[in-house]
């Protein structure tokens, strides 16, 4: 057993410390939200082919039922889950900014499962593609954020061998603590599904990452994992984006995941912890993805809270759940601070994606114009892919997307860390992300 | 009858939409600005103590022409008013403190002219600007007027000091008498390098007190406002060539703490050489600007025409600033891995 005190490795060069503001949920145990009147559930809530609907309004679905099927491989499914009467199918909000096709079922509040789920009390007997089946019928995406459904993940080419599995509890972006409470209340869950995962991918180093600021975390995993010699809990160093892929591996095995690479260019799997335990219910008990961990949290809410949500239940109710909107609340984000996307409307529903609903109240809202900028290099020691997003900026700002990329903008994995510290108040992200569609556009 | 009042559902909260991140670090051009200027306030009452109310005099030409010439030049140009940001004040500030005491008013308000209206706003204004105002500034005045420029006075003993007595620098005796005259004057070593350190000599208002500079700089170093990179390879490179090059006896007889200590060296590198805009951004250049820095200032104080070298090192080196930068990148995270990886 490693890493009883807490003594944080190595790390990457560069990052940036936003305050966590933690402290508004960290210590609240999960309460499950009410289970929505009405739930929109879009078709599409990964990285990848958007399912077709397998449901016909008037139609009754129950819990866990396939609403929506694949298309391609690189798709998850999407399931019901609520039971009740599909009451619309069309396009509405989505937390991406943009309206689409969702599913709408409206609830009989009867909550009954669909039957044939199947339990597997001995699923250490299955084969390894029996068990990545098992993920892959479950809808199971990364639940970290960026979604990428998990079975693609777990299927790297043969000439890719993986050696390490890391399971990503990191959770740098400040406010969220959702992975926290999941670490707490499922360590056990997510250790077994950390050791499904490398029986897929037939590894025998399992590493768990969690940052310094959680000793509880720490603590509870490694009680967890006391009997696993082969999975060690690694507490890296409070510094965000800790928990981008690329410099987690970097922190705990020294590996440089090559630029425009993968992890499994370096041997490396990395799953977020809620995605390891939706893996071991999935596998378990056969339940589908139909519910995760929500903070719901910022000053903009009065009584924040960590909720266990259903799929497709409206940031509205949540935020009802959370005591409300205060009468300054400005601005209504998907995720954290730093990666997160503000929303326009209430309307739009928990994804599996949705880690956080972060309200920020006026004052801690800035709508001040940017300013030149005046090269203090604070966005280059912040970067944490050693760019230069000072110049990148500076080139975007005067349409000159070709010499952007001269200066690896597409690089860039919009961390925001260049732009949080940026004095002139220059809106790298903005910019890089409109350079990166010039740029494919002209491609195409 | 009237149509029963309709009851209209809850308003929908207006919500800020943008981009992430939706937090920012506490900092902001102006207060940088602000800070560096607050940073120089021990260097500016030093220059009070040792050269009295024509100090005051210069000082406050200097900010008045520099505030107005920015207001009147960004009206002119049609662009914003950015007064408020600090800058020109603090470019005011630093052009004053390069500027003997006792230089007939005319200096600092023809040098704040040049400074913010040609080497700063017709250039584009802050961030766009090639070579530092402030030097510029100083850089047109030194050659234009160059008695008045060269003609210092020593540190004064009473407040109303219009008719000090001229004198010459240190940096002009060494050149000019050697290290013996030097210390024909002050005895001992001990005692020349007191009077450096302290500010106690003749020289540019603001560039005499090493202590007063260095305090500011400590504090600036701490806030993170500026890094060691450019200042600490700038001194260390004249000391180190001073000590090589510098002295009569052959090589390695120079005296580097003197060529540390004197002339605007402590004042350039921390408060001059460190500006953001006219600098290198990545640190690796950072290192090769100071040490060319370095190089230069030596080159000119042992084999120029001018006792000074700072300026005009830094100038240059402002130049070579872009091409630093853009020869020496850092490598993307995971370019080296990138070549061996099959795709």
């Amino acid at each position: 057993m490693e890493a009883t005190t807490i003594k944080a490795h190595d790390t990457f060069s560069g990052g940036v410390h936003p305050a966590g503001n933690k402290q508004l949920t960290a210590h609240k145990a999960t309460v499950a939200a009410a289970i929505p009147k009405r739930a929109v559930i879009p078709l599409s809530q990964h990285i990848g082919a958007p399912t077709k609907p397998l449901v016909i309004i008037g139609q009754e679905v129950k819990k866990g039922e396939k609403i929506g099927e694949t298309t391609g491989f690189v798709s998850a499914p999407v399931h019901a889950s609520i039971s009740g009467k599909v009451v619309a199918i069309g396009s509405f909000p989505h937390t991406l900014g943009v309206d689409m096709p969702s599913v709408v079922i409206e609830s009989d509040e009867k909550d009954e499962w669909v039957t044939g789920l199947k339990e597997n009390p001995d699923y250490n007997l299955l084969s390894p593609e029996e068990l990545k089946k098992l993920v892959q019928d479950a809808g199971i995406v990364g639940m970290g954020g960026a979604t990428f459904p998990t079975h693609v993940k777990l299927s790297p080419p043969k000439e890719k061998p993986i050696d390490v599995v890391i399971l990503n509890g990191a959770e740098c972006e400040p406010y969220l603590t959702s992975d926290h409470r999941l670490m707490l209340e499922k360590s056990k869950e997510i250790v077994d599904g950390l050791k499904i995962l490398m029986r897929i991918l037939n590894v025998s180093k399992g590493y768990i990452g969690i940052e310094a600021n959680k000793p509880d975390a720490i603590e509870a995993m490694t009680k967890a994992a006391a009997g696993s010699p082969e999975i060690k809990v690694w507490p890296v160093k409070v510094k965000y984006p800790q928990g981008a892929e690329k410099m987690l591996i970097k922190a705990i095995t020294g590996r440089t995941v090559p630029a425009g690479g993968l992890p499994m260019d370096v041997g490396v799997v990395v799953q977020n912890v809620g995605t390891a335990e939706a893996i071991y219910e999935a596998v378990r008990y056969g339940k589908p993805l139909i519910e995760r961990y929500v903070t719901v949290t910022g000053r903009g809410v009065k009584d924040p809270k960590n909720f266990l949500a259903r799929i497709g239940t409206p940031f509205s109710q949540l935020i009802e759940e959370a005591g409300g909107l205060t009468d300054s609340a400005a601005k209504v984000i998907s995720g954290g601070p730093m990666m997160g996307m503000s929303q326009y409307t209430l309307d739009v529903p928990v994804i599996k994606g949705t880690s956080g609903i972060l309200v920020l109240p006026k004052s801690e809202v800035s709508t001040k114009s940017y300013g030149p900028c005046i090269r203090c290099a604070r966005c280059i020691d912040a970067c944490p892919m050693k760019l230069q997003p000072s110049y990148i900026g500076i080139y975007i700002e005067k349409g000159r997307y070709e010499d952007a990329k001269e200066y690896n903008l597409m690089d860039c994995f919009e961390c925001g860390s260049c732009t949080f510290v940026c004095p002139a108040n220059r809106p790298m992200v903005q910019w890089i992300k409109k350079a990166k569609k010039e740029l494919a556009k002209k491609k195409n | 009858m009237e149509a029963p009042a309709k009851v209209l559902p809850k308003e929908p909260p207006k919500l800020i939409v943008s981009i992430g991140p939706h937090i920012r670090a506490e900092e902001n051009t102006a207060k940088i600005m602000w800070t560096v200027s607050g940073a120089l306030l021990p260097a500016t009452l030093m220059a009070v103590y040792y050269f009295g109310l024509p100090a005051i005099m210069v000082i406050l030409v200097c900010l008045v022409t520099s505030l107005l010439a920015e207001a009147g030049m960004q009206w002119v140009l049609k662009k914003p008013i950015t007064i408020s940001d600090g800058s020109a004040f603090l470019t005011g500030l630093l052009l004053a403190l390069n500027l003997p005491a006792n230089a007939p008013l005319y200096i600092p308000f023809v040098a704040s002219i040049v400074a913010i209206m040609i080497a700063k706003q017709l250039f584009g204004g802050l961030g766009y600007n090639i070579f530092n105002p402030a030097l510029v500034g100083r850089a047109f005045v030194l050659i234009s007027f160059a008695k008045v420029m060269t003609t210092y006075v020593a540190p004064v003993t009473t407040f109303m000091a219009f008719d000090a007595k001229t004198t010459a620098t240190p940096l002009v005796i060494l050149k000019e008498e050697g290290m013996s005259k030097l210390l024909e004057i002050y005895h001992t070593k001990a005692a020349l390098y007191q009077d450096l350190f302290l500010g106690n000599r003749a020289g540019s208002l603001g560039e005499t007190s090493v202590i007063a500079l260095l305090l500011g700089a400590a504090f600036l170093l701490m806030k993170r406002y500026i890094t060691w990179h450019i200042p600490i390879s700038f001194i260390a490179t004249v000391g180190l060539l001073a000590w090589i090059f510098g002295g009569k006896e052959g090589l390695f007889s120079g005296d580097a703490l003197f060529h540390m200590m004197s002339g605007g060296l402590v004042l350039g590198a921390f408060y001059m050489a460190t500006d953001y805009v006219t600098g290198p951004s990545i640190r690796n250049a950072q290192i090769v600007f100071g040490i060319a820095c370095g190089v230069l200032t030596v080159l000119i104080r042992l084999k120029g025409g001018y006792p000074e070298g700072v300026m005009f090192a830094i100038l240059l080196m402002n130049c070579f600033a872009p091409l630093l930068d853009r020869g020496m990148k850092s490598r993307v995270f995971g370019k080296a891995e990138a070549k061996g990886v099959k795709k």
